[in-house]
C-alpha cells in the first residue's frame, strides 16, 4: 500500500495521501480549531512520512498532552497518547523495546518544555533514535490560553496579563547543548521546507528535534493583538530569517528574528545501538566460556 | 530432578526479585535507584543484557513507569524497583498503566515515610498507596512475600497476575526481608506456572483495545503485530479511542472493577496456621508474619488456642475469605508495621461481636514474636 520515492508517476493530490493515513471511523473531524497550525504540521508530516514509504506497522507515534499531542489519535500507526510532559519517556519504552520500530513523538511547548522539561533533555543527552515534533505555538492551547516556556518575555498569556516577566526557552539551543544530534526549526508558512526537515529528522539515526513554529491564533494571537491565522502566518513570514542569513546577524539584529532550516546536526552514537553492543559482547563471552 | 540437585542461592529477597522476574520472563526493566530498593535494579542490570533483555535507568520513577508501559505495549514483560517516594511519584503513570490496560509489575520496598522518613528502616505504611495511590476509580492488586524464598514466588505470582489481568500489580516487600539472607531454591523451568497475555486472533480491521470480554480482559497484541491500536488515558471507548458518552464512560470503569473483583478467588493467597480451634487470630502481612508465626508456636507449646493468618494477597482485600476462617474465633490480633492500615479493612470485614485488637509499631524497628505474645497475653 505505501508508496516509495521512486513511485515518482501520476502524482497523487495531497489529500488523498493525507485521507491513507488517517483512521477509518469515527475519529474525524478533529478538535482543532479552524486554520491552527498543527493541521499544516499534520499534512507535512504524512507527506514526510509518505516519501520515505515505511512499513506503517513499523511506526509508533507517541503524545502528550495538548492541542498538538492529540495529533495520533488522527493516524493510523500504532498510538500512544500518554500523559502530560511524559511522551518521551514512554517513546523511549518502545523505541529501547523494539529498535527496529520508528518512533515519532508529537508535542506541544508547555508539554515538552515545562512538565516534561527533564525527560525532553535527558532524551536529547541519550541520543535515542526518536524523532520529536515540538509544535511550538508560544502559549498553552488547549487549556485556554496560559503562559508557556515558550511564551516570550513581555507577551501576554491568561496567567501573564500584563505581560510576561519570564525569560523564554529556546528549545533548538536547549536540545544542541543537551547531546541531541539532528535540531532544526521549521515554520507553518514554509510549508515545503517544513515537510523537509521532518523528513530528514525522520531518517537522521539518533534524537532528531524538529521545532515547529505554529500558529494559536485563537490565544496566542488574540491576547496579543496578532490577528487571524492569517495575518500569523504573515508574520512568521516577515519574521524569518535563515540559518546562512542569521550567522552574518548581529544579536542585536537577530532579536525577535525566527532562524529557519537545519542548526544542528551530527553523528554521535546512539543509546540503543550502544546497549546493542553490551548485549552482543556478552553473548561472545558466553560462547567462549562454555555456558 | 530432586531437590538435593536444585540450584541453591544464598540471597536477600531484593536478588530473589530479580530473580522470580526474570524467571517470569522479565526482559525490560526501568527504575531510578532509592534505597532499600537498589539491589532490585543493580541485579537487573546486570543480568538482562545477558539475555538480550533491556536494562535502562531513566531520569526519574514517572519516566520510569512511562518508559515500562511503552516496552510493555511493545510486547515486553516489564517491571520496577522502588521505595515510598519513589513510588509516590509513579502514582500518576500507574494511573495511566490501570486506565489502558497494560501489564506492568511495581517491588515496592516499603520504608518509613511521609517524604523520605527513615531510608533503612523497616515500615509498612504504604499498604494504602498500593490501593489508593493515584486519582479516579480503579481497583489494584498487591501481593505481600514474608521471605527470600515466597518473595520469589511472589514475584512470578505478580507477573502472573498482572499478564492474566492486564493491570499493573504492586510487590509490597518490606526492608527487612529486602534486606536478610536466606539460602533459597531456585525451581527448574517448567515448575511455576507462567502466565502470558493473551493475543487477539481476529482480523487486524476487527481489533478492539479495550473490548468487553466475557472476563473482562482485552486481548492484547504486540507492536509490529499487524495490529494498529491506540491507547489513551483519556476515557475511551471500546476501540480505545477518547469519548464523553455517558453510556460509554460508566462501563470502561465497570470492566476495570470487575476484571478484578469478579476473580478474588483466583488472586487471593492466604497462609494459615492452627485455625480450627484458635480462639485468637493473629492477622499480619510480610514480616510481621514471620513473627506470628513463632509466635503462634510458642503459645501453643504452653497451650493457648491462637492461630495465624498471612495475607499473601493484601489487594483486593480477602474479605468473603477472612469473614470465613474467622468465623469461629472470638478475637483477632492485626499486627502492622505503621498507625493501622489494614485493620480498616479487618473491621470492615469482619462482623460486629468480634473483638478486633491492634498491635501497631512506627518506629523503624520490626515486630518481635514477644511483643505478639505480650499483646496476646494482654487480650486473652
Ligand atoms: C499533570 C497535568 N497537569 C496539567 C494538565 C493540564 N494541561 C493539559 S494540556 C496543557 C498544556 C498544553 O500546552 P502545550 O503543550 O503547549 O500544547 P498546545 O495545547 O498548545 O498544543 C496542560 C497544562 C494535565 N493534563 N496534566
Ligand atoms: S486552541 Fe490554539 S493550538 Fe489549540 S487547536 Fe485552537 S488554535 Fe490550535
Amino acid at each position: 500500500m505505501t508508496t516509495t520515492e521512486t513511485d515518482k508517476k501520476a502524482p497523487k493530490q495531497r489529500s488523498d495521501i493525507a485521507l491513507q493515513y488517517l483512521r477509518p471511523g469515527k475519529k474525524l473531524p478533529h478538535v482543532w480549531c479552524p486554520g491552527c497550525g498543527i493541521g499544516v504540521v499534520m499534512g507535512a508530516y504524512i507527506r514526510a512520512l509518505d516519501k520515505l514509504g515505511w512499513d506503517r506497522d513499523a511506526v509508533a507515534m507517541v503524545s502528550g498532552i495538548g492541542c498538538s499531542s492529540r495529533m495520533p489519535v488522527y493516524m493510523d500507526f500504532h498510538s500512544l497518547h500518554t500523559a502530560h510532559g511524559r511522551a518521551l519517556p514512554f517513546a523511549t519504552g518502545v523505541k529501547f523495546n523494539r529498535p527496529d520500530m520508528n518512533v515519532v513523538v508529537i508535542t506541544g511547548d508547555g508539554d515538552a518544555l515545562a512538565i516534561g522539561g527533564n525527560h525532553f533533555i535527558h532524551a536529547c543527552r541519550r541520543n535515542i533514535n526518536i524523532t520529536t515534533i515540538l509544535i511550538n505555538n508560544s502559549i498553552y492551547g488547549m487549556t485556554g490560553g496560559q503562559g508557556s516556556p515558550a511564551t516570550p518575555s513581555g507577551d501576554k498569556s491568561t496567567t501573564t496579563p500584563y505581560g510576561n516577566s519570564e525569560k523564554h526557552f529556546d528549545p533548538c539551543t536547549l536540545a544542541t547543548a543537551a547531546g541531541a544530534s539532528y535540531v532544526a526549526r521549521a515554520s507553518v508558512h514554509a510549508v515545503p521546507q517544513l515537510e523537509k526537515l521532518i523528513k530528514g529528522g525522520l531518517a537522521h539515526d539518533g534524537f532528531s528535534l524538529i521545532e515547529v513554529i505554529a500558529n494559536c491564533h485563537t490565544y496566542y494571537g488574540r491576547l496579543n493583538r496578532l490577528g487571524d491565522a492569517v495575518a500569523m502566518l504573515r508574520r512568521y513570514k516577515e519574521q524569518s530569517v535563515t540559518v546562512a542569513k542569521a550567522r552574518k546577524m548581529s544579536p542585536e539584529e537577530l532579536e525577535g528574528k525566527i532562524v529557519l532550516g537545519m542548526l544542528h546536526q551530527d553523528e554521535k552514537t546512539e543509546f540503543c545501538n550502544e546497549y546493542q553492543k553490551v548485549v552482543e559482547l556478552l553473548k561472545k563471552k558466553r560462547g567462549t566460556n562454555g555456558n | 530432578m530432586s531437590v538435593a540437585q536444585k540450584k541453591k542461592l544464598l540471597l536477600q529477597a531484593n536478588d530473589s526479585c530479580v530473580e522470580g522476574a526474570l524467571y517470569a520472563g522479565m526482559n525490560f526493566f526501568a527504575g531510578y535507584p532509592i534505597t532499600p530498593s537498589t539491589e532490585i535494579a543493580e541485579l537487573s542490570a546486570r543480568e538482562l543484557p545477558k539475555i538480550g533483555g533491556k536494562f535502562i535507568q531513566m531520569e526519574d520513577e514517572i519516566a520510569s513507569v512511562a518508559a515500562l508501559i511503552g516496552a510493555s505495549a511493545s510486547g515486553a514483560k516489564v517491571m520496577t524497583g522502588t521505595s515510598g517516594p519513589g513510588y509516590s511519584l509513579m502514582q500518576e503513570l500507574i494511573g495511566y498503566a490501570y486506565m489502558v490496560e497494560v501489564p506492568l509489575v511495581i517491588a515496592n520496598v516499603q520504608r518509613g515515610g511521609p517524604s523520605t522518613g527513615l531510608p533503612t528502616k523497616v515500615s509498612q505504611a504504604d499498604t494504602m498507596q498500593a490501593r489508593w495511590g493515584t486519582h479516579g476509580d480503579y481497583n489494584a492488586i498487591a501481593v505481600a512475600p514474608s521471605t527470600v524464598g515466597d518473595t520469589l514466588t511472589e514475584t512470578v505470582r505478580a507477573f502472573n497476575l498482572a499478564e492474566r489481568f492486564r493491570t499493573p500489580v504492586t510487590i509490597l516487600l518490606d526492608e527487612v526481608i529486602a534486606h536478610s539472607r536466606e539460602i533459597i531454591e531456585i525451581p527448574e523451568e517448567g515448575e511455576l506456572e507462567i502466565i502470558n497475555r493473551v493475543k487477539p486472533t481476529c482480523k487486524p480491521e476487527d481489533y478492539k483495545s479495550s473490548e468487553f470480554t466475557e472476563n473482562g480482559v482485552t486481548p492484547m497484541p504486540a507492536y509490529g503485530e499487524g495490529y494498529r491500536y491506540h491507547l489513551t488515558g483519556l476515557t475511551h471507548d471500546e476501540r480505545g479511542f477518547p469519548t464523553n458518552n455517558p453510556s460509554e464512560i460508566s462501563p470502561k470503569l465497570e470492566k476495570l472493577r470487575d476484571k478484578i473483583l469478579n476473580y478474588t478467588d483466583e488472586i487471593v493467597k492466604l497462609r494459615v496456621e492452627m485455625l480450627d480451634d484458635a480462639e485468637v487470630v493473629f492477622i499480619s502481612y510480610g514480616s510481621v508474619s514471620r513473627a506470628a508465626l513463632q509466635a503462634v508456636s510458642l503459645a501453643r507449646g504452653v497451650g493457648v488456642k491462637v492461630g495465624c493468618i498471612q495475607l499473601y494477597t493484601i489487594w483486593p482485600f480477602p474479605d468473603e475469605q477472612l469473614r470465613d476462617l474467622c468465623s469461629k474465633c472470638k478475637k483477632v490480633i492485626v499486627g502492622e508495621l505503621n498507625m493501622g492500615q489494614i485493620i480498616h479493612e479487618v473491621r470492615r470485614v469482619l462482623p460486629n461481636d468480634k473483638e478486633i485488637h491492634s498491635l501497631q509499631r512506627y518506629d523503624g524497628e520490626i515486630l518481635t514474636p514477644m511483643q505478639l505474645l505480650e499483646k496476646l497475653e494482654e487480650v486473652l
